[in-house]
């Protein structure tokens, strides 16, 4: 269990107030200019001391990211960019940080942007979230007039400007060449890689790309020290993290914690219990909706970190914690979540943009008992497809969940098919490339 | 990949008002000369808001001309993004989200509601008031679901009764304040638990 001196997060409810001068007396914009005169590699190897691994779902590390950045500016200007497109289903984490500390991520931006030689920061905002966006502008503006921000930025001798720019209800920018893409003025489809951001990015530019998490825990990290932070939670998977439970618990809640804290003490202590007991628990996705589910004999003794999931062939993804209890269909609630992948598949990759509408047109079928034995197989076979075939991890994110339940409930599933009928009826199952255009409902 | 229908009915002229010029020119500033693209996004945004919700072609033209950019790339970036109103939406445009975290908190009783009080399709501007409604994937509040956004605001922890409440005040223009339904802090569990002597969330 964290102590409360230990969290990062003090006002992730909202209960001390987001302005400014209610920031810094939580510290907020302390010794910053020290922190920035004692140098880059100072920063980068405090950072890589912490072992801090980015928040946004791969879990990189965010000290070794940064030193991928040129360590002179050519003729090219470096950029930093901030991931706030969160859209995953199950995570509402960075909508609290830029709602309630902003000032956190805006300090972060600054030693960050000085860290990678950027003068020029984007935080990219998710459209939906037009109400956040209007506070942290004001948070910015704030910061400007304190002379936080701006020319000589903080006393440290650095040009910082940060700038917002609204995504428009597309998931895939969340990946973040597209999310480039979407700032470019282009849609938002992802690039090949390599060359990677860090050389090639924004315009063309070296970029870095960090979650909005990831950069608000660095002041606090670098004020208390990259060994406190490393001394948190479990080796390689250090520090504390946002965790949000959502689903079938009585008391859904945002909540930081230590990683590696087991999955059941969040959900009895945290969330108040799954609804009916623990005995009633189904199943749980512990990373936000493209990360495998769990059974509940894992559920038991799982801890919640980057690498114990990636042993039970999961993963921590961004943390969001969906717990489905036994009143509900679990295919259903799959099925629902490969509907999410197909309106948001953005079309570049054939496989991604058919194999998404596939799945969710079989476990459609399996829901609705009009499948057949064989479909499980084809199921199966359409997930093993688009994995590792696409440009993005938008193809695995969108075939793990169901290979996870196919894992875990093949047999629910296989009860809910029948046999191959002996005399086969024609079904008008439409195989056309624009397919999506025949399913009026969601067209 | 969001397929989107333009509306068949177009106005045939478009152009930014004196405010929203002034406007143009700030969002401008934000990015580097050479890369002025950049600002289609927030243009389109800026349009979609003077024209009563939606973006007719003829903005699209102009903001082309604009940006100096092909008039394809700016319906491109219009029709990717699902944000992008291509076709008039109700004064109060209610999103309900009915992802796998809403969906089983009850997100398909908040349809059926909207179905009752506004109108049976999506994106029919209903005959009392004018609202339309429209399911979305996730919204990103999942710990407050069953949720919906109306217009801007967030209004959250949704029960039937009270869903119903929130469509007749908009049915009556007078809607109703958005937040936590359940009167409960931002995302916090509505009850603490005390933990070592301490209160702990």
């Amino acid at each position: 269990m964290l102590k409360s001196e230990d969290k990062i997060f003090k006002n992730l409810y909202n209960d001390l107030g987001w302005e400014i001068d209610k920031a810094i007396k939580r510290n907020d914009w302390k010794d910053t200019k020290n922190i920035i005169s004692k140098g880059r590699d100072w920063i980068i190897n405090e950072v890589k001391t912490s072992e801090l691994r980015g928040r946004g779902g791969a879990g990189f590390s965010t000290g070794l990211k940064w030193s991928f950045a040129p360590k002179e500016v050519g003729s090219r200007p470096h950029y930093l960019v901030i991931n706030a497109d969160e859209s995953e289903p199950g995570t509402c984490k960075d909508r609290d940080i830029l709602r309630f500390e902003p000032q956190k991520l805006i300090e972060g931006c600054l030693i960050a942007g000085y860290t990678v030689n950027a003068h020029v920061c984007y935080i990219y905002i998710r459209g939906e979230y037009h109400n956040e966006g209007i506070r942290l502008q004001e948070a910015i503006d704030q910061a400007y007039k304190k002379k936080y921000l701006g020319k000589n930025a903080c006393g440290s001798g650095w040009d910082f400007d940060i700038h917002i720019h609204y995504g428009a209800g597309a998931y895939i920018c969340g990946e973040e060449t597209a999310l480039l893409e979407s700032i470019e003025g282009n849609k938002g489809q992802p690039r090949l890689k390599p060359p990677f951001p860090a050389l090639v990015g924004l315009y063309g530019c070296p970029t870095i790309v960090n979650n909005v998490e990831t950069i608000a825990v660095v002041p606090t990290i670098l004020r208390r020290g990259g060994k406190w932070f490393a001394s948190i939670g479990k080796p390689k998977n250090t520090g504390t993290k946002i965790f949000c439970i959502s689903g079938n618990v009585n008391f859904p809640c945002n909540v930081e914690e230590e990683m590696g804290i087991s999955l059941k003490e969040l959900i009895e202590k945290h969330a108040g219990g799954v609804i009916g007991g623990w005995e009633n628990l189904q199943a749980v996705i512990p990373g936000g909706s493209s990360m495998p589910l769990l059974s509940k004999k894992i559920c038991e003794t799982i801890t919640m970190d980057f690498d114990s999931l990636i042993k039970n062939k999961s993963g921590l993804g961004t943390a969001g914690i969906v717990v489905i209890n036994k009143q509900q269909d679990i295919v259903a609630c799959m099925a629902r979540i490969a509907r999410f992948y197909k309106h948001e598949s953005c079309g570049q990759c054939t496989p991604c943009r058919e194999g998404a509408g596939w799945m969710w047109r079989i476990l459609d079928r399996v829901v609705k008992r009009k499948a057949t034995l064989s479909d499980i197989d084809l199921l199966s076979d359409v997930t093993k497809q688009i994995e590792g075939h696409t440009i993005c991890a938008f193809g695995e994110g969108s075939a793990w969940p169901v290979q996870g339940l196919l894992r875990h409930f093949r047999k629910e599933i296989e009860s809910r098919c029948r046999e191959e009928p002996l005399i086969k009826k024609k079904i008008n199952n439409p195989y056309l490339v624009d397919q999506h255009l025949l399913d009026n409902k969601n067209a | 990949m969001s397929l989107k229908k333009v509306h068949d009915v177009q106005p045939k002229e478009f152009k930014f008002t004196e405010e929203n010029l002034n406007k143009v020119e700030e969002i401008l500033k934000r990015y580097p000369d050479k890369n002025k693209k950049s600002a289609v996004m927030p243009f389109l945004y800026l349009a979609q808001k003077q024209n009563n919700n939606w973006i007719p072609l003829a903005a699209m033209k102009y903001i082309a001309n604009y940006l100096s950019m092909p008039y394809i790339s700016v319906y491109e970036v219009a029709t990717f993004y699902t944000m992008y109103n291509l076709a008039p939406v109700g004064k109060y445009f209610v999103q309900v989200c009915t992802t796998s975290p809403c969906l089983i908190r009850g997100a398909d009783k908040i349809v059926k509601i909207c179905k009752e009080k506004i109108s049976p399709n999506e994106n029919e501007i209903s005959k009392k008031g004018s609202c339309s409604w429209m399911e979305v994937e996730c919204l990103g509040a999942c710990v407050n679901g069953p949720m919906m956004q109306i217009n801007n605001d967030y209004y959250e922890d949704l029960n039937e009764k009270n869903t119903k409440e929130i469509l007749e005040s908009l049915i009556k223009d007078k809607p109703l304040k958005s937040g936590s339904y359940r009167g409960r802090k931002n995302t916090a569990p509505e009850k603490k638990q005390t933990i070592n002597g301490e209160n702990h969330a």
